[in-house]
């Protein structure tokens, strides 16, 4: 008997057996208890509630939406919602990070002494706070339209939002689009070739130059011929607000710059300590072989830097993705807030709900943590 | 004697440049060593001149501090700053939420023997070390009495707690009881069985998928739905249990990167000493690895932390949530500045105690592996 226990593989087999069997035991609690509940309120757990009318408007929604539209639509302006905080979210963090980052290096002490007050600051304050305290300085501290803060006549700063001009694009400006895919296909092209023949010949081709006037110059003449197919359409002040125009919602703003500032504080970090984990002996080594300054940080110091600073970096920016989810503190319509929240609260279906929004986050995360996983392997150094 | 012919005689040295010592040298090198740091200079005095001064002002000179005044309007009256008054009508509420007055001696106990337990696990040299950890030991059910009452002490409801008194609760048990979750799950996802290192996966990467507030949602709109018909789960105990789950995960994940840190010979000499599985991790593995990922770990602690301020969105009354009361109440309305700003310094202030915590332990348990 004593000899199962002592031998390795049976030992490991008892194991495993008694551990699934612990685990299917409390799976099968709670599905029974789920069931038992369920059938106590009367009702089976169903999804078929998503096709009825949800009953409820959403303020900020980029696909056609309206009360009488169903659960489901409800849903995916949820996440498109959240896929649109995320996203700006995400450059504006990445934009902190890096000005914070470099600025913690600085070997001037004003400019690094303020970087580091601003990132332990940002980031030792709840992200959560951070939202409440920007939502609450626009609404409570920001002027009514009617005493709009105006710049430049250009955009206006209220308590209920930013109003800015909206781009009223015709038809024809489909045209500019193609010509800007042209120019980035061309300078995709032009690059590569410029790459082959230096490696051949060893003669060098101004590519940046080219590129850069390529994709700006080849959309501009397209605007150009095609008659300038899109205009400006401004707000205008009319009776108690503005009118017209692309309003910026003060709960977008709020979640906007707390999710920015918040995550570019831990991007900062991150930033530094990639530069600094390039050892010093690198620039050296690139200034010996003769590299100029900017060739060195180009070719030698940042690729080395990048790939400490990359996988840590997008690890934060699935966080800001999973903290955009507080948006329900101050009310923007995100996943949680549409399919979690209100769909929730009228249909009363909170298994049904809670599965939806737990199956998009998860399946978010998994999508980039796999992504994640891919581009470790490939940049990971191959030693030996 | 110096037979060196350039020698002269004795000469007195010069004084350094007026310009490279002193104040003057100090910002010389410092802020305008260039003609770009010359102009990183002077952004920077002018973003400083920006704000500072109004905050200052804003905060400090133009503010009402007087916990005479009850009304917003009172505080406009008097100065255009910041009506600090909120806070103080507010400051027991934000301190213990709901707490019975005359009871609020047993959180200030519980508070201050915190430390106390805590000092044995922070600096391994107090004397009496052996006695003060029996005594952390026992404190969590110490602490469990005094709060809640019982054994003779009148009891006190959950729904009454709130405040910082509920941040400091969540977080430290959440913080207590994820730790060695999170290290046997890490050990889980390390394991040569198939089956427990394939559960341990899907624990850890679910929680991490998910967003604690989408957890603290199932916990107040779900669990009763997976318990028999008819229990009562208390919703702080459900939120405690949901923080606790999530933040193991996180643990894990941090343990692990300690773990992968360690070299294959060391597994290798604990099993050629014959050692047990079990004394293998306790004696040789967990040791460093935990030593590794400590500021890993301080970090999932920190986040955990502030994470404790979602609770307010499930309906617990945490700092945000009373003064999310507070607000409501129109003698506050609109000071929604004040209070999350004194909040926020709350949050800051430990948070940024427990990081610098952390260095001071990177740099005491650095023996110099990193840098052979």
């Amino acid at each position: 008997m004593s000899n199962i226990w002592t031998d390795k593989k049976s030992r490991q087999i008892i194991i495993q057996i008694f551990v699934i069997v612990v685990v299917l035991s409390l799976f099968g609690f709670f599905v029974r208890n789920t069931l038992n509940n369920l059938e106590l309120l009367g009702r089976e757990a169903s999804y078929s509630f998503l096709f009825a009318p949800s009953n409820y408007d959403i303020n900020q929604h980029l696909i056609e939406y309206d009360s009488r539209s169903t659960h489901l639509r409800a849903t995916v302006v949820g996440i498109i919602n959240t896929g649109l905080v995320a996203f700006f979210g995400i450059m504006l963090a990445t934009l902190i990070g890096f000005v914070a980052g470099v600025s913690r290096l600085s070997s001037n002490f004003l400019v690094n002494r303020i970087a580091y007050v601003f990132v332990e600051f940002s980031r030792n304050v709840p992200i959560l706070l951070w939202i409440l305290l920007w939502h609450g300085l626009i609404v409570h501290n920001m002027p009514h339209p009617k005493q709009a803060m105006a710049v430049y006549d250009f955009a206006f700063l209220t308590n209920r939002g930013i109003y800015i001009p909206k781009p009223l694009l015709e038809p024809a400006f489909w045209g500019v689009a193609a010509a800007l895919a042209i120019a980035l296909a061309g300078a995709y092209f032009f690059s590569r070739i410029a790459k082959r023949k230096q490696e051949l010949t060893g003669k060098q081709y101004p590519v940046y130059w080219v590129n850069c006037s390529l994709i700006v110059a080849l959309p501009l003449l397209a605007f150009w011929l095609l008659g300038f197919p899109a205009q400006l359409e401004y707000p205008v002040f009319k009776g108690f607000n503005f009118k017209g125009g692309l309003v910026l919602s003060p709960e977008f703003i709020a979640l906007l710059i707390a999710l920015g500032v918040y995550t570019g504080a831990f991007i900062a970090e991150i930033v530094r300590s990639g530069i600094l984990a390039v050892s010093h002996g690198q620039t050296e080594a690139a200034y010996a072989l003769g590299l100029k300054p900017s060739l060195a940080m180009r070719m030698v110091i940042l690729p080395q830097a990048l790939r400490v600073i990359v996988p840590p970096m997008i690890s934060q920016y699935l966080n800001l993705t999973k903290n955009s989810s507080l948006a329900i503190a101050v009310g923007y319509m995100d996943i949680v807030a549409t399919i979690g929240g209100i769909s929730l609260n009228q249909t009363g279906r909170a298994l049904e709900c809670m599965s939806i929004v737990l199956a998009l986050y998860l399946c978010i995360s998994l999508s980039i943590s796999a992504f994640m996983n891919w581009y470790n392997k490939r940049i990971s150094l191959v030693e030996r | 004697m110096d037979k060196n012919p350039h020698n002269t005689g004795i000469r007195q040295d010069l004084p350094p440049p007026k310009m490279h010592v002193g104040v003057a040298g100090w910002i010389r090198k410092n802020m305008l060593s260039s003609p770009t740091d010359v102009f990183l200079t002077v952004i920077s005095v002018y973003i400083l001149y920006k704000i500072v001064p109004p905050l200052a002002n804003w905060a400090v000179l133009d503010a009402v501090f007087s916990g005479d005044v009850n009304h917003r309007n009172e505080c406009r009256e008097i100065a255009a700053g910041a009506c600090w008054s909120v806070i103080v009508a507010r400051f027991e509420q934000l301190l213990y939420g709901f707490y019975p007055v005359h009871l609020r001696w047993r959180v200030n106990l519980t508070f201050i023997l915190l430390f106390v337990a805590l000092i044995p696990l922070l600096y391994d040299q107090v004397r009496g070390r052996k006695y003060l950890l029996w005594f952390t030991l026992i404190y969590p059910i110490f602490a469990f009495f005094m709060l809640w009452g019982g054994l003779g002490l009148e009891s006190v409801e959950s729904s009454k707690f709130g405040g910082f008194l509920l941040t400091v609760l969540i977080g430290v048990t959440g913080i207590a009881v994820s730790l060695p979750l999170g290290i046997a799950l890490s050990l889980g996802r390390q394991s040569s069985m198939p089956l427990v290192r394939l559960l341990s996966v899907c624990y850890i990467e679910f929680f991490r998928g998910v967003p604690l507030i989408t957890l603290l949602f199932v916990a107040s709109t779900l669990l009763n739905y997976f318990m028999p018909p008819g229990t009562y789960f208390d919703l702080l105990l459900r939120v405690i249990i949901m923080v606790i789950l999530f933040a193991a995960a996180y643990i894990a994940e941090v343990v692990r990167g300690g773990l992968a840190a360690i070299p294959r010979g060391q597994f290798e000499a604990a099993d050629a000493l014959g050692l047990k599985y079990a004394n293998c991790m306790r004696l040789i593995i967990l040791p460093q690895a935990l030593k590794i990922s400590i500021p890993g770990i301080v970090n999932t602690f920190i986040g955990l932390y502030k994470d404790t301020t979602l609770v307010v969105i499930v309906g617990l009354l945490d700092p945000l949530g009373i003064s999310g009361a507070a607000l409501a109440d129109s003698k506050w309305q609109g000071l929604s500045t004040e209070l999350y700003m004194f909040i926020a310094l709350g949050f800051f202030i430990s948070c940024f105690a427990m990081s610098r915590y952390s260095l001071y332990l990177e740099r005491k348990l650095d023996t110099g592996h990193k840098n052979q």
